[in-house]
């Protein structure tokens, strides 16, 4: 018994060093300075954008980017408190006052791309006909369709908001409004398995559509603009940020090469771009 | 139905092929999950025994508080971890946030409980006479305890693996301290999470039969140990 018991232990004492000895190199890769952290939205993650963009990067210039995909308004909280370098989001309003509060080096246009009205095919709202998003917003909270919104200070859940006020309805706390508090991706899934409207990306979308028997039920309205920007978060305000990498990424993403890469993103994939290049534009302009 | 049956082919198809991203992630669940392992048993086993045969003022509640940190909510392991290894947090200096190491001591804090609370109990539970005989027969106090903790060694691989099946399984504070970074800190259930976000249940199945039979194999294993000399 005592010789199975110290066959037991040599056992995980062996399986001791051979973890440990494995996990240390994995987590001393990359120099600190070298890291970059990156918050960004859901969308880039979740379309595969970044899985494309950020190999690329990394080769060029050696920088070791750490992608943490939340909405825009958590990006935004960690660039205010200095726990990001970069940041890629695609919510206006919020980068303004990011930008004003002084938060930011600078604001660049990236892309863009557009949100689109999503639901069953049935339309039990019969939104398909409405003349303006506002509108088709209009009739599914007077039909009391089931709307189910992100809910999670996201650009897209910004936008969503935005397109409430306009259409002066308030649909906190109504029966046929939900709130999944999940990303872009889950929140079509719910909208799928429940046949509810919801207020989607089209990238996401064009990149889940096989699953969700989901259709377009508006699109191309100047409202229903979204575009993506990269902020370099501002290193005076925190020290501790990577403000040179921050800038080699916010460069990067300008740069013709990656516009380029941006531009045929998807088409072989989905039979349609996800993004459209912007950069050198200016934001008042898209769309016209 | 037809996706269960495709994501159970793709499960095979990844694992057949030696697919490098996934045969990467679960190696890296198991690093992550058994290193957490084993620096929660170091210290549950230690704190678990000396609470188990000391009698101090406030030990009831030292005993309590234990065993509710068997049920520590991950996530909430998560959001304290986070905040403390913050750049600009108390552990910042470390600039360990979003890396392996950072998934490995969130870990360890939730599995430490469960290690912890298994040990007391089981040390606990051996007959007071046994300690009193083993001192009687002019052992040591290290020899006793020694002794104490070979006898419960049963008992204590159910808290390797209730420790282990914890933590492999464990995706709230994984994401959010470790951030899923591809080919970094990705791990089985993180990666899960992400393919159904992005709608590739196929892939999400194919993780998560990765992990169900990575869990099976470690417990079997153990289970194996631990029953070898049951039948006396």
């Amino acid at each position: 018994m005592k010789r199975e018991l110290k066959k037991v232990l040599g056992a995980a004492l062996v399986a001791a060093v051979f973890l440990i000895g494995m996990a240390l190199p994995a987590s001393a890769a990359g120099p600190a300075q070298k890291n970059l952290i990156l918050a960004t939205t859901t969308s880039t993650q979740d379309s595969g954008l970044l899985d494309v963009l950020i190999p690329v990067f990394e080769k060029k210039t050696g920088y070791f980017v750490k992608t943490i995909a939340v909405g825009s308004g958590q990006a935004m909280a960690m660039g205010q408190k200095g726990e990001a370098d970069v940041l890629l989001v695609h919510s206006p309003d919020a980068e303004k006052k990011f930008m004003t509060e002084g938060y930011g080096v600078n604001r660049l246009i990236v892309m863009h791309n557009d949100f689109i009205v999503i639901g069953a095919p049935a339309d039990p709202a019969a939104i398909k006909g409405a003349k303006s998003t506002v509108e088709a917003f209009k009739k599914i909270a007077a039909a009391g369709s089931l709307f189910l919104s992100r809910g999670d200070n996201s650009g897209t859940h910004a936008k969503e908001k935005g397109i409430w006020k306009a259409a002066g309805i308030n649909p906190e706390r109504q029966k046929w409004y939900q709130q999944t508090g999940l990303g872009m991706g889950q929140t079509l899934n719910v909208a799928a398995e429940k046949k509810g409207y919801t207020l989607a990306d089209r990238g996401t979308y064009l990149a889940l559509k096989k699953n969700l028997g989901l259709e377009i039920l508006k699109q191309g309205d100047p409202i229903l603009l979204n575009v993506y920007h990269v902020i370099p978060v501002n290193p005076a305000k925190w020290p501790k940020v990577n403000a040179d990498g921050a800038k080699t990424f916010s460069d990067f993403m300008v740069s013709a090469e990656t516009q380029g890469i941006i531009k045929t993103f998807g088409v072989e994939k989905y039979g349609g771009a996800l993004f459209f290049p912007d950069a050198g534009k200016k934001e008042d302009d898209l769309g016209k | 139905m037809n996706l269960i049956i495709e994501g159970i082919q793709k499960a095979f198809f990844l694992i057949f092929t030696l697919d490098a991203e996934v045969l990467g992630i679960t190696l890296l669940s198991l690093q992550v999950s058994g290193t957490a392992t084993l620096i929660s048993l170091f210290i549950g086993i230690s704190v678990g025994t000396a609470v188990a045969l000391s009698r101090f003022p406030g030990r009831q509640l030292v005993v309590s508080l234990i065993n509710t940190g068997m049920g520590l909510p991950p996530v909430v392991v998560g959001l304290f971890v986070t905040i403390f290894l913050w750049r600009n947090g108390p552990l910042g200096f470390l600039e360990i946030l979003y890396t392996p190491t950072a998934i490995i001591l969130a870990q360890a804090v939730i599995a430490t409980p469960i290690v912890t609370g298994i040990t007391l109990a089981s040390i606990q539970n051996l007959p007071v006479n046994l300690r009193l005989q083993i001192l009687a027969l002019g052992a040591t106090r290290v020899q006793m305890v020694w002794l104490l903790v070979k006898e419960a060694r049963l008992p204590l691989l159910a808290a390797v693996m209730a420790g282990f099946g914890g933590i492999i399984s464990e995706v709230g504070a994984s994401i959010m301290v470790g951030g899923n970074i591809r080919g970094y800190s990705r791990v089985l259930t993180t990666a899960t999470v992400m393919e159904t976000g992005r709608g590739n249940f196929d892939v999400a199945i194919a993780l998560s039969i990765i992990l169900m039979l990575l869990a099976f194999f470690v417990n079997a294993i153990l289970t194996q140990i631990q029953q070898r000399e049951r039948p006396r």
